[in-house]
């Protein structure tokens, strides 16, 4: 008998509202991301793409609903960069060795052993000889290719993407997407917020289309029809501060 | 050259109370001066001194209870800092109001009591002691309080050091890697509070804040590095410790030594401020060709 093998999906959502202040941003999503995929998120603005992947690790709670992470594994997530102070007085080297964390922690040494994993993640971005550079002289492009390093060595199972590539040059966009490739050939499970459709048809076999709900979810050719964009489009309602209850959730 | 030595070492060779009073302000520096280098990076400058403020009515309290004993203005300084910055830290997480604005509320509060307790009793010059210190007074006690608080903080700093400056710079990072970030803030701001209680029998409460700000102040304008800057604002503590008991014994009673320090601190960071390499404003104003990469 030959054995069925059934993966566990590395992310299940059952019915996942999330918001804030009870106002969902995106409500009743059902589905998985199953393990060693490599999945776009699309979507108009305030359609709760990125409010999605929040979720899924972990800085917001559910407002309603179930996410189940598959056990065990190591979940990295590089959010919109705005939350990071780019005048404080650090070098590269120092920054990127911090995706180090989940093998030294707060008190774990970093020693002669890790120099060299530090230097080819620096490498592996294309920053070598920017290893004492201060973060505040680097331009956007080159903040970025830091903080892919820095995950290069978080050696994640479940990567998460918010808007990567937004506000960056071609070229470093094509190299930051050789390494998302990377991880893919490496079977980790890459999700991924994006806002170019070409380069999602072009790079990403699964896409979820979300408009503060699913439009539609699974091959790309098959999500990204003109029809489906179109509805995403007239989904994203306006913010109502008088909201009743969501009346799915009598049932 | 006899003169020079009057000046510069003299004071220090011929008076134990001078030899005193310049231990207790480079343990103080050692300390103090990492702490407020944290302080700025994290866009806190100001906190140190509402924390200063808010120690006041635990200091009065036990000044009211035991009078000028070390041990109980300690533990009731103590007490109210950290009454307030638990307080403050924790209307910021439950409440929509930010920790800047709730501590502002809460450290007013305590201001207020703190002066009211010590009027209750004392008189201005009372007021005047704890609020101004009197470094030409240290005993063995305080000595041994300063050196136990300097001791302890390096040590904590030190265990602290990587989530502390990830905090800093990517607070989203270090949440989504670790979940320290709330006990390792509540940590730093307990050190900001022992430091302070530390600084206080120096200084007084709105000293120890100088000592704390203005060397990290200073230095910020030298280097771009962390470890260097905590080294460099330690030394300019140091230093103007130093120059300001030289200078105010100089001036004899004209210049009590707690405001001639922090003076000395104020003149370095002016003069960081003037020709500082990183940013400074000569830098600024006297621009020079730029380089070909």
């Amino acid at each position: 008998m030959k054995r069925v093998f059934e993966p566990v999906p590395a992310i299940r959502l059952d019915d996942l509202t999330l918001g804030y202040d009870r106002h969902p941003a995106v409500h009743h999503l059902c589905g998985e991301i199953a393990q060693g995929s490599l999945t776009a998120i699309v979507g108009p603005n305030g359609a709760g793409k990125s409010t999605l992947l929040k979720g899924i690790a972990g800085a917001l709670t559910p407002l309603d609903g179930g996410l189940t992470l598959a056990k065990g594994k190591r979940l990295a997530y590089l959010p919109q960069s705005a939350d990071l102070d780019r005048s404080f007085p650090i070098h590269v080297y120092d920054l990127v060795a911090m995706g180090l964390w989940g093998s030294a922690g707060i008190f774990g040494r970093i020693g002669f052993g890790a120099k060299a994993k530090i230097e080819q993640a620096i490498a592996a971005v294309g920053l070598t000889g920017f290893e004492r550079r201060p973060i505040s002289n680097l331009s956007g492009g080159q903040m970025q290719r830091v903080l892919f390093a820095r995950l290069l060595l978080q050696d994640a199972d479940i990567i998460l993407l918010d808007e990567p590539f937004t506000a960056i040059d071609a070229r470093t966009t094509s190299d930051l997407l050789a390494l998302v490739q990377r991880w893919h050939g490496e079977s980790r499970t890459v999700v991924a917020v994006l806002h170019d459709i070409e380069t999602v048809r072009r790079a990403f076999p699964q896409t979820l289309l979300l408009a503060r709900e699913t439009v539609a979810w699974g091959a790309t050719a098959e999500v990204l029809t003109p029809a489906n964009l179109l509805k995403a489009r007239q989904m994203v309602e306006a913010f109502d501060s008088h909201a009743a209850p969501c009346e799915r959730d009598a049932a | 050259m006899t003169q020079l030595y009057d000046l510069f070492i003299g004071p220090f060779a011929e008076f134990d109370f001078m030899r005193r009073a310049l231990v207790g302000i480079f343990v103080l520096s050692v300390a103090a001066a990492p702490i407020g280098v944290f302080l700025m990076l994290r866009r806190m400058s100001l906190t140190g001194d509402a924390m200063a403020h808010a120690i006041l009515p635990g200091a009065a309290i036990g000044y009211l209870v035991a009078g000028f004993s070390l041990s109980a203005m300690t533990l009731g300084g103590l007490v109210a800092g950290f009454a307030v910055a638990l307080a403050a830290g924790a209307v910021a997480r439950v409440t929509v109001m930010k920790e800047d604005a709730s501590l502002a509320a809460f450290y007013l509060i305590s201001l207020a009591l703190g002066v009211t307790i010590v009027s209750l009793r004392g008189s201005a010059i009372d007021l005047f002691h704890v609020l101004f210190g009197n470094v030409l007074a240290l005993d063995d006690d305080v000595l041994v309080l300063l050196a136990g608080v300097t001791t302890l903080t390096l040590l904590l700093l030190a265990a602290l050091y990587r989530p502390l400056v990830m905090e800093c710079v990517d607070p989203g990072f270090l949440r989504s890697v670790s979940r320290s970030g709330g006990w390792v803030h509540l940590t730093f701001l307990a050190l900001v509070v022992l430091n302070l209680v530390a600084g206080f029998h120096a200084l007084g409460t709105l000293l120890a804040v100088g000592m704390m700000m203005l060397p990290a102040a200073a230095a910020r304008f030298w280097t771009a590095d962390i470890t260097r800057l905590i080294l460099l604002a330690s030394g300019f503590g140091m230093a103007s410790g130093y120059a300001g008991l030289v200078v105010s014994y100089a001036a004899g009673s004209n210049l009590p030594a707690g405001p001639a320090i922090i003076l000395a601190a104020g003149t370095l960071y002016l003069g960081s401020l003037l020709i500082g390499s990183q940013g400074g404003l000569a830098r600024r104003l006297l621009p020079r060709p730029h380089l070909q990469r």
